[in-house]
């Protein structure tokens, strides 16, 4: 009887039954999209730290944030000094060519013996450095000088040229001159502690990868997408900071989502030779014991390390920014809270069509009563009419969720992110090279958006269906309930 | 057999007290068929809820058989609606969802019978009142007076020992309004049932056994 009942008055109130299920399945949908996609920005999130600091790493060491320090930060940025016999001169006049390998503007370098210090904190299973730089190329043309004794252009006049910084200008000041200015992103790695840190989340594209025996070696290891853009193979050689790298291997990200942390990886010696960055890193890579270790593991370390500024993955996930970081902070303001305005209206509609629909039936839950049926049984019944409708609902919003996750997933936008250390001084920001671009301290990477279907976002749907069927009905039929039979007789409703 | 000693029933109604019963005492043998008139607002619904033990009075006592109507939790009183009253009403009161064969099944569900037996049961009720053909037909491609035997059919199908029926006949016309009265007439002669009927109509009163008047909430027997 009960489900006969049912299934009658649902199917006799189909315009009702449709309203309340299509309001349910909008808000169980948009709550599913907004979950998958918060749960797909998270995983960005994720793959962008990991490109960066690498699989398995718990903490990152890197340097605390203080005021910059003279000619760090807001200074003249990259200076290209060329000598007289540098640059070739032809007719229409001289060609340079330079590039310097230099530390990431902002990326404060601290001395590698802190990586003793951090492997001999208790909790600490182990722990890689490295050194981020930026290979700044210089390549261009100026013209012959105009004029007089100054003007005999040519080279062995004894005056050597200065090229300006990087962001003080771009031609050249006596008759213009053109010039580009290009730069590469390249990581010093321990070649033979490669399974912590940046490299640990790269899978081999070609080739091979560095090893111990590389140090001390000019050879280079490629970011997969950066070989392919430039044009470079396993064999080919590239210039790094003046010198001639053969490239060993190609190396691509784990994650289909985002490319890997720099376009180059080298051995960390040459590395700090190259860049006089002699006995300096940027960053630690900790990987602790255990999960439960983190913060007794940071916080030995903050105490070991007072001038360093320690990390977890949590701390660093607010430094993705970018329009991941868009992405992430509108899904969890304005998505959260236009699922929650849906789902209340939702939940509002059925609970106001459960109470209409309980006053319109007065007179019929009377003669219910009437003929001896319970309270129980009524109340029982509305509940279970608004348990089905809401699940109607619920499993229309699932549909209609998986729909557009599966629009999400095909159309899988492309979010640009940076990774700004956390431990970059205020010398990070600004400077004299526009203060962003390949100067900057940040790690730019691209990811794509996809939005998982979990188990949790299935059971939340459910869940959300169930809940809203249930409130309606307990309301609905706590009105029903309170009907006197003899008031109910009377009533015109 | 009902008896009432004394009984008087007032609602608050805004600001108003209203007196429906008026220190009403009076003895319904089992297996009488009376009727109840009187004009509008006289009192007539309100006597009528209070035997179906719909309602308690305000003051007095009701009994039915053992019962004591006035003095029971609601759940008992249920319980005797379930049992031993059918119901009977002038807008028939169906539910517009489920078809006749359903609706007469409803009484027998707070009686806890088996769907089988309630099918089987309703089935024959159904018969009873002449429509077995129209058992899958939902109300609204029935008849007033059909729709009224399948009310009958609902207060029958439980084999109550009291029928109340309030203007049973008040939405029909004269033929199917002597059809029902049959009916009635019939099951009270041949189950022995005790039989109130609520009615403005004399055609009907005058079949009854025994007619009661009511007027502002006093009773007075009529010849």
């Amino acid at each position: 009887m009960f489900f006969t009942y049912l299934r009658r008055e649902l199917a006799g109130r189909r315009r009702q039954t449709a309203i309340v299920a299509v309001g349910m399945a909008l808000a169980i949908a948009l709550v599913m999209i907004v979950n998958a996609v918060s749960a797909g920005v998270r995983d960005a999130q994720a793959a962008v730290l990991e490109s960066v600091y690498g699989v398995g790493t718990d903490l990152t060491v890197s340097q605390a944030a203080g005021p910059p320090e003279q000619g760090e930060g807001g200074g003249p940025g990259v200076r290209f000094e060329f000598g007289s016999d540098d640059g070739e001169t032809t007719d229409d006049g001289t060609a340079f060519s330079n590039s310097r390998l230099i530390t990431e503007r902002g990326a404060a370098t601290f001395d590698a013996s802190t990586l003793d210090t951090v492997e001999g904190v208790d909790g600490v299973a182990a722990a890689s450095a490295t050194l981020s730089l930026t290979n700044v190329t210089f390549d261009g043309e100026l013209p012959e000088r105009p004029s007089g004794d100054q003007a005999t252009g040519d080279q062995s006049a004894g005056a050597d040229a200065a090229m300006p910084a990087p962001g003080e200008g771009g031609a050249g000041g006596f008759g213009g001159g053109a010039f580009d200015v290009t730069s590469v992103t390249v990581t010093g790695v321990d070649p033979g502690a490669t399974a912590l840190g940046p490299l640990s989340a790269v899978e081999l594209a070609d080739g091979r990868g560095l090893e111990s025996g590389d140090a001390g070696e000019d050879v280079a290891v490629l970011d997969a997408e950066y070989a392919t853009t430039e044009g470079l193979a396993v064999g080919d050689t590239i210039e790094l900071g003046g010198a001639e790298f053969e490239v060993v291997g190609t190396v691509a990200s784990t994650s289909a989502d985002a490319a890997t942390a720099s376009n180059a990886y080298i051995p960390l010696d040459v590395a700090q030779a190259l860049s006089g960055a002699d006995g300096q890193v940027s960053d630690i890579s900790v990987q602790a014991a255990s999960a439960a270790d983190i913060p007794a593991v940071k916080a030995a370390l903050e105490e070991a390390l007072p001038d360093q500024a320690v990390n977890t993955q949590e701390d660093l996930a607010a430094s993705v920014s970018g329009s991941l970081g868009s992405a992430s902070s509108l899904i969890s303001s304005l998505g959260l809270w236009l699922s929650i305005a849906v789902l209340a209206a939702a939940f509002l509609i059925a609970i106001l069509f459960t109470i209409q629909g309980v006053t319109r039936r007065t007179r019929e839950f009377g003669t219910l009563k009437a003929i001896g049926w319970s309270n129980r049984r009524i109340v029982g019944q509305v509940a279970g009419e608004s348990l089905v409708q809401g699940l109607i609902g619920g499993a229309a919003g699932l549909a209609l969720g998986f729909v557009g996750i599966g629009i999400v997933n095909a159309v899988s936008p492309n979010l640009a992110t940076t990774s700004a250390p956390q431990a970059a001084g205020p010398g990070a920001e600004g400077g004299g090279f526009g203060g962003g671009g390949p100067f900057a301290a940040q790690q730019a990477t691209d990811v794509v958006l996809n939005a998982p279907v979990t188990v949790s976002v299935v059971a939340l749907a459910v869940g959300l269906a169930l809940l809203g069927g249930l409130l309606a009905g307990a309301i609905g039929g706590w009105r029903a309930s309170r009907l006197r039979p003899a008031e109910a007789l009377r009533s015109n409703a | 057999m009902y008896t009432l000693e004394h009984v008087t029933k007032t609602y608050r109604q805004k600001d108003r007290t209203i007196h429906a019963l008026h220190d009403v005492s009076l003895e319904i043998p089992t297996g009488q068929l009376v009727a109840i008139q009187g004009p509008t607002g006289g009192g007539k619904s309100t006597l009528l809820q209070l035997l179906g033990a719909l309602d308690r009075p305000t003051s007095g006592r009701i009994s039915l058989g053992d019962s004591d109507l006035s003095g029971l939790p609601d759940t008992k009183l249920g319980r005797i609606r379930a049992a031993e009253i059918g119901f009977v009403f002038q807008g028939f009161n169906l539910i517009p969802t489920l078809t006749a064969q359903e609706n007469v099944e409803t009484a027998l569900e707070p009686l806890g019978v088996s769907a089988e037996e309630r099918r089987r049961r309703a089935a024959q009720a159904l018969e009873s009142v002449g429509l077995g053909d129209r058992a899958h037909h939902v109300p609204g491609e029935l008849s007033g007076g059909q729709q009224q035997r399948v009310a009958i059919a609902r207060a029958l199908v439980k084999e109550p020992e009291v029928l109340l029926a309030d203007e049973p006949t008040g939405n029909l016309d004269e033929q199917t309004r002597d059809e029902i009265m049959g009916l009635l007439e019939g099951l009270h002669r041949d189950r022995g049932l005790t039989l109130v009927i609520v009615t403005h109509d004399s055609a009907v009163a005058r079949r009854a056994e025994r007619r009661l008047h009511l007027k502002r909430g006093t009773v007075t027997e009529r010849a």
